[in-house]
C-alpha cells in the first residue's frame, strides 16, 4: 500500500434535513481511503449510503438540505472545504464519474462528440480541432466502431452498452486520477457487462488511475477490485482486501449477503436470507445498526455502537463478535 | 401430457406505417418459439434484452395475440378459446412483474387487491372472502392484519409478496415471473427465490421464469431456453446446460456470469459487436454477426433446433465441430468451508450458532 493514499475520506457524516424538519442520517463515520491504481469496491443494499458517499465526494450534494461534516482529502484539498471554483476545476478533470443510467447522464440535444470535446476544452483548453481529434481516439478507446462517423452521432442513436461507453469515455477524457463508477453494469445485459468490466480493467492497466466502484453485485466486485469496504444502514461494517472477504467475512451482514446469493457450484435448497428490515434513518438505534437483524446478536451489541476495529491484520470489522470463525469451530 | 406446449409461435410488432395505415417495417419479436413444459416444473427464458422472453410470456397468456403458432394448456387451443373461456383460463395462469412498485394499485389496500380474483372469478363465497385473504398472506410469509394497508406501506420485497399473493389467490397451475428478482435487493432477492421454490413445492405450480440472472435461473429452473432475436437457439436441463453449454451464444453468455469468487478460473467469451436490431434481423443464423465460429453456411441458412436425443437441442450449423465447453461456464467453488459454516449458523438464527460452540462465549466480550 502507498503511503499516502490517492484520497482518504475521514470521519465522513452526512445527515439530510427535510422540509418538515426531520433528519435523515444517511452517512455516519465513514473512513476510507485508496491508493493510487487501486479498486475499491464499495457494496451495500438500497438505501446504505454508498451513493450518497460518492455524491459528497464529487461534491454534487444539494447544499441547502444536506450538512455534510468530516474532510475528504484529495490531491492536497480537502473537498469538502474548497471554493466551488476549485471543484469545478477537479470535476471531470481529475475527479470523474459514472453514472448508473447512461441515457440520463448524456445530453440528448446534443452529439456525443459536443458533450466530450466541451469537457476537453473546459479542462485543457486548446483548440475545438485538437479536442476533437481526442475526442475520437477516445471514443476508440473504448471500443466504439468507426468513431470518426459515432462522433457526430445523437446519444438517442446509440445502445445501452454503447451509451456507456460513451460515458466512460467522457469521464476519461482528461485523464483522471480518481473514477468513480457508480453501478456501471446494472443496467447492462451480461454480455454486455463483460465488456464493460473488461475495458474497465484494461483502462486501469493502462492509465494507473484509482477507481472507487459502488455496486449491490457482489460478482462484480469479486471481478475487479482489490479493496472492499461493505456498507450498512449509513456505515462501513466492515472492509479487507477482496480475496478475505469472500472466503473469511468478519461481520455478520457480510455472511447473510454472501449467503443469499445463488452460487454455480453449490446446489442449496434454500438461500440464505437477512430477516427483518433496515433501522429507520431518522431515529437510528443507539448500538450495532445490524442488531436487530443478527443471529449472532449479544446484549451488548444493543447498548454501545461496535467500532470499526481490525479482525485480523488489514481486515476491520464493525461487530463485538469477530472474528466470527470464533462462533463455528 | 405436458402442462403446457407451445408451437411454432411467432409475433411480429409494427414498427412503422405508412401515411395510409399499410405496415412499413416490422419487429420480429418472435419468430418461431416452440416449448413445453410439465406440471410442477420451471422452465426459464433466458437471453439479452430484446431478445423476445417476455413477448414469449405475454402470448403464453393471451394478453398479446400470436401472428402464428398453436399454444395448448392441459390439450386445450388457447387461441380457440372465446373471451369467456380465456377468462376461465386466467384463472389457471397467472403472472408476477419485475416492478412491485408499479404492478399493485395504490388506491386499493392490500385486502382489496387480494379479494378482487376471488370475486371475479367466483372463487369463494362473500363471507369467507376475507379468511381466504388471510390465508393467502400467511402462505406469502405476510400477517393478515397487514391486509388493511396500501401499497405504499410496504417494502420492494413485500410488494413481491404481495403481487405473488394476487396470483396465488386464484389457485393457478402456472405462474409466468418475468424477472421477479430483477427490481430487488440482494437480501429480500433470495427471500422471494425461496418463497416461489416452497409455493413450488406445496402447491405442485409451474413456473416460466423470465430472467437475465444467469446464477438465480441455474439455481431455479429445471430447463431452461436460450433466446436469441426471437428464437430459441438451445434448450436444455438447466443442469446440464451449466455443465456444458452447446449453442456459441449460450456459451458466451454463460461464460460472462459475474460469480462471487476473487480471481475464479474462467474463459471468457467477449462479444464483438453489438447486437442486431430486430427490426432487421441478420440472414442465416440470427447469431452470426457476433459468432466466433461464424463460417459462410451461416450467413445464408437458418439452422434448425435438433435435439439430440436425450432432451438437449441446439439450433447451430457446426453443433458437431466446436471446441469442448466443459471449462466455460465460471467456477465459483462453492463457499470456503469457513464460510459455509458461518452462513449455515447465519441462516439456523441464535440455536444454531450457539450449537456451534459459541455457548462458552456467551458472556459478551465487550
Amino acid at each position: 500500500m502507498n503511503a499516502s493514499p490517492l484520497i482518504e475520506i475521514r470521519d465522513l457524516r452526512i445527515r439530510f434535513h427535510g422540509d418538515d424538519g426531520r433528519i435523515t442520517h444517511a452517512v455516519d463515520s465513514v473512513d476510507l481511503s485508496v491508493a493510487n491504481g487501486a479498486t475499491l469496491g464499495l457494496v451495500g443494499e438500497s438505501g446504505c449510503g454508498k451513493s450518497v458517499t460518492s455524491l459528497a465526494i464529487m461534491g454534487l450534494l444539494p447544499k441547502q438540505s444536506a450538512e455534510i461534516s468530516g474532510a475528504i482529502r484529495f490531491d492536497g484539498f480537502d473537498l469538502l472545504q474548497v471554493p466551488d471554483q476549485i471543484l469545478r476545476d477537479l470535476r471531470g478533470n481529475r475527479l470523474a464519474m459514472i453514472f448508473q443510467e447512461p441515457m440520463t447522464s448524456l445530453n440528448p440535444s446534443f452529439t456525443i462528440g459536443d458533450q466530450i470535446i466541451e469537457t476537453i476544452l473546459r479542462h485543457r483548453g486548446g483548440s475545438r480541432r485538437s479536442a476533437r481529434d481526442r475526442t475520437i481516439e477516445l471514443l476508440r478507446r473504448v471500443h466504439i466502431p468507426s468513431p470518426e462517423r459515432r462522433i457526430d452521432e445523437y446519444p438517442h442513436k446509440l445502445s445501452g452498452g454503447m451509451r456507456q461507453r460513451v460515458m466512460i469515455a467522457m469521464a476519461l477524457a482528461c485523464d483522471p486520477r480518481l473514477l468513480i463508477a457508480d453501478e456501471p453494469t446494472t443496467a447492462l445485459d451480461v454480455t454486455l457487462q463483460a465488456q464493460i468490466l473488461e475495458l474497465m480493467r484494461e483502462l486501469k492497466a493502462a492509465s494507473g488511475a484509482a477507481i472507487i466502484l459502488i455496486t449491490h453485485d457482489l460478482g462484480v466486485v469479486a471481478e475487479v477490485c482489490d479493496e472492499v469496504a461493505v456498507m450498512y444502514a449509513g456505515e462501513i461494517v466492515e472492509r479487507a482486501p477482496v480475496d478475505e472477504l469472500f472466503s473469511a467475512p468478519q461481520h455478520p451482514y457480510t455472511v447473510g449477503l454472501l449467503g443469499s446469493i445463488p452460487r454455480l457450484d453449490h446446489r442449496a435448497e434454500q438461500l440464505a436470507t437477512i430477516e427483518g428490515m433496515v433501522p429507520n434513518m431518522m431515529h437510528p438505534p443507539a448500538g450495532c445498526r445490524f442488531a436487530a437483524r443478527c443471529p449472532f446478536v449479544l446484549d451488548a451489541c444493543t447498548k454501545a455502537l461496535p467500532p470499526l476495529v481490525e479482525a485480523s491484520p488489514g481486515h476491520l470489522s464493525r461487530c463485538i463478535r469477530a472474528p466470527l470463525e470464533r462462533l463455528v469451530s | 401430457m405436458a402442462l403446457l406446449e407451445v408451437e411454432g409461435l411467432v409475433k411480429h410488432f409494427v414498427a412503422e406505417r405508412s401515411l395510409f395505415g399499410r405496415a412499413l417495417a416490422h419487429v420480429k419479436a418472435v419468430d418461431g418459439v416452440s416449448f413445453s413444459l410439465e406440471a410442477g416444473k420451471t422452465l426459464a427464458l433466458v437471453g439479452e434484452s430484446g431478445c423476445g422472453k417476455s413477448t414469449v410470456s405475454r402470448l403464453v397468456l393471451r394478453l398479446i395475440e400470436p401472428d402464428a403458432g398453436t399454444i395448448r394448456f392441459e390439450g386445450r387451443d388457447l387461441l380457440s378459446l372465446d373471451a369467456g373461456a380465456l377468462r376461465a383460463f386466467r384463472r389457471e395462469a397467472q403472472i408476477i412483474f419485475q416492478d412491485p412498485y408499479a404492478s399493485l394499485n395504490p388506491r386499493m389496500t392490500v385486502g382489496q387487491i387480494l379479494t378482487e380474483p376471488l370475486a371475479l372469478h367466483d372463487l369463494v363465497p362473500a363471507a369467507q372472502r376475507r379468511e381466504r385473504v388471510e390465508e393467502i398472506l400467511r402462505l406469502v410469509g405476510l400477517e393478515p392484519r397487514l391486509a388493511r394497508r396500501y401499497p405504499h406501506e410496504f417494502s420492494g420485497g413485500q410488494r413481491q409478496r404481495i403481487a405473488i399473493a394476487r396470483a396465488l389467490a386464484v389457485e393457478p397451475k402456472l405462474i409466468i415471473c418475468d424477472e421477479p428478482v430483477s427490481a430487488l435487493d440482494v437480501s429480500i432477492r433470495s427471500q422471494i427465490l425461496n418463497l416461489l421454490r416452497e409455493l413450488q413445492d406445496r402447491l405442485g405450480l409451474a413456473y416460466i421464469f423470465v430472467s437475465h440472472d444467469l446464477a438465480v435461473v441455474k439455481h431455479i429452473a429445471d430447463h431452461v431456453a436460450v433466446m436469441n432475436l426471437g428464437q430459441i437457439v438451445e434448450t436444455a436441463a438447466a443442469d446440464a446446460l451449466f455443465a456444458a453449454p452447446r449453442h456459441p451464444y449460450s456459451r458466451a453468455l454463460l461464460s460472462a456470469i459475474p460469480v462471487p469468487k476473487p480471481r475464479a478460473k474462467r474463459s471468457r467469451i467477449v462479444l464483438e459487436g453489438e447486437i442486431p436490431s430486430a427490426l432487421n434481423p441478420p440472414s442465416g443464423c440470427r447469431f452470426h454477426t457476433r459468432c466466433p465460429y461464424v463460417v459462410e453456411r451461416c450467413r445464408s441458412e437458418m439452422p434448425q433446433l435438433l435435439p439430440d436425443g436425450i432432451g438437449h437441442a441446439t439450433a447451430c450449423h457446426r453443433t458437431s465441430e466446436l471446441p469442448s465447453s466443459e471449462a466455460i461456464v465460471p467456477s465459483d467453488g462453492g463457499f470456503s468451508p469457513v464460510l459455509e459454516k458461518l452462513v449455515a449458523a447465519f441462516s439456523g438464527g441464535p440455536e444454531a450458532a450457539r450449537a456451534g460452540g459459541v455457548s462458552s462465549l456467551r458472556t459478551d466480550p465487550a
